[in-house]
């Protein structure tokens, strides 16, 4: 069921990625101030928006798996969590790379956007440990939902605080929602942030497709009587009740 | 309200009988003031950094209470003897977090006093209202937080590490509005004005948490 539509979603992620990318390097104009690092910008800010945006769906789903008590809605807001975290690596090392370049150190306190995506990451980061220590896969799941609620909506208050904290002495150069860019910057920066939010689509789908395909053929297994494939023991990772097998 | 009320006055029971939590962290408080006049290598503190020292030192001390706050609940039984009660979950939540507030509230008639004796260097007096409206204001914000996560990681095995992993990153915004709002008050030049956006941040926070951990609570319970 997540397989459906797993073709064509990959073509067009490659396809806006590539475009992206072409345009990044062919059609933005180089920025006067920074020159060439800037075009680091259009893998650091979508990247950035998509993980926090990756962050609210996980919260999201997890009110659906409070809601209807569904296991299933755990897996999908786990693997959310899951790929934004690898994004949010992503967006912290780009972002000390920016720093570094055009600023000069690889981390600066005063620029509250980045402030705000380190505490956001260092709270998501408990997330996997929190799952690992419950044992019974049960409440794992409902506290793993709770905990993501709770920092779903910790999410926009954070940036919220440390915007406020900043705001007063360092006004803002530049503006990361690309409402300030020129009309080539801005299409290039719409371009690759569509590119990264169908990649995180992708990923999720074929994450979700290789977990439903696992737990479809343990289940299988089990009805054959075969030999029940090793427990794979303590995980952070959601086990799944085994699926609703079509036809059983 | 009466079943928060008995449960508030089993939880202040407890402590008065046992002082497991208290005493510890008003200990723990003092000690850290001690640590910090070593640390920085100075005598006397004045403004962001007195400022920074108290809340940091403050928080702290509040993990220790978070660390404790629903272990006798889980090493006897307590959450049992809560769900068969007839009684709404949330009752024990606003318990909690009243009595964690009450210890939190304990601790900082010793700490406070302690610091402006210890470290800092302008005299507490003309800025003791406002601290007063700063401390409580964030002591709830401490508190419900405190609450959440010490529930969400009693359950755990690994209790004692997921608890403070995970309430120091969502307290950090009652960290930036509790210091910024205390600087001020400290200044060696004589106590300025409280900016009041960082009291309405931390209204803000409390009022946020407070909704969010009636809302999620419950589920934390149910077994």
């Amino acid at each position: 069921m997540y397989g459906k539509g797993l073709r064509t979603l990959s073509a067009a992620t490659c396809l806006a990625l590539g475009a992206a990318f072409a345009l990044v390097f062919f059609y933005a104009p180089l920025d006067a101030d920074q020159g060439f690092i800037q075009k680091i910008f259009y893998v650091h800010v979508p990247m950035a928006i998509v993980a926090l945006l990756g962050f609210v769906a996980g919260a999201v789903m997890a009110i659906g798996h409070l809601r209807t008590g569904d296991r299933r809605w755990d897996l999908r807001s786990y693997v959310a969590i899951h790929l934004s975290l690898i994004l949010g690596v992503g967006v912290l090392i780009t972002g000390a790379i920016w720093a570094k370049a055009s600023w000069g150190h690889w981390w600066v306190w005063d620029e509250p956007t980045l402030v705000s995506f380190l505490i956001v990451f260092l709270l998501y980061a408990t997330y996997q440990p929190l799952r690992f220590s419950i044992e019974d896969p049960e409440r794992q799941a409902r506290y793993a939902s709770v905990f993501a609620i709770t920092a779903g909506a910790f999410v926009p208050l954070n940036f919220l605080a440390v915007r406020l904290a900043e705001s007063l002495t360092h006004p803002r150069v530049l503006s990361t929602t690309g409402g300030a860019l020129p009309g080539s910057m801005r299409l290039t920066f719409l371009v690759a942030l569509a590119g990264m939010g169908l990649l995180f689509v992708t990923l999720w789908k074929y994450e979700m497709a290789s977990k439903h395909a696992t737990a479809q053929l343990r289940s299988l297994r089990r009805k054959l009587g075969g030999e029940e494939i090793a427990s794979p023991g303590r995980s952070a990772a959601p086990r799944t009740a085994a699926p609703a097998h079509p036809g059983a | 309200m009466s079943t928060v009320g008995a449960l508030l006055r089993k939880e202040l029971r407890m402590e008065l009988r046992t002082r497991e939590s208290v005493p510890a962290m008003a200990l723990f408080a003092v000690t850290t003031f001690v640590v910090f006049h070593f640390g920085l290598d100075r005598d006397r503190l004045e403004g962001e950094l007195a400022s920074g020292v108290l809340w940091v030192t403050l928080l702290f001390a509040a993990m220790l209470g978070v660390n404790r706050l629903f272990v006798a609940e889980r090493e006897q039984g307590g959450f049992d003897g809560f769900l068969l009660a007839p009684v709404d979950r949330s009752a024990l939540l606003l318990a909690k977090a009243l009595a964690l507030f009450a210890f939190l509230v304990a601790v900082e008639l010793v700490a406070v006093p302690a610091f402006a004796v210890l470290l800092l260097g302008p005299g507490i007096g003309p800025a003791l209202p406002e601290l007063l409206g700063i401390l409580l204001l964030a002591d709830v914000g401490l508190a419900v937080v405190g609450t959440l996560a010490s529930a969400l990681a009693i359950q755990t095995a690994a209790r004692d590490l997921i608890a403070p992993l995970v309430a120091l990153p969502l307290l950090i915004p009652v960290v930036i509005a509790a210091t910024r709002a205390t600087a001020p008050l400290l200044l060696e030049t004589g106590a300025e004005n409280v900016p009041l956006r960082w009291l309405g941040t931390l209204g803000l926070y409390d009022m946020v948490f407070a909704l969010l951990a009636y809302a999620v609570f419950d589920f934390l319970l149910e077994d």
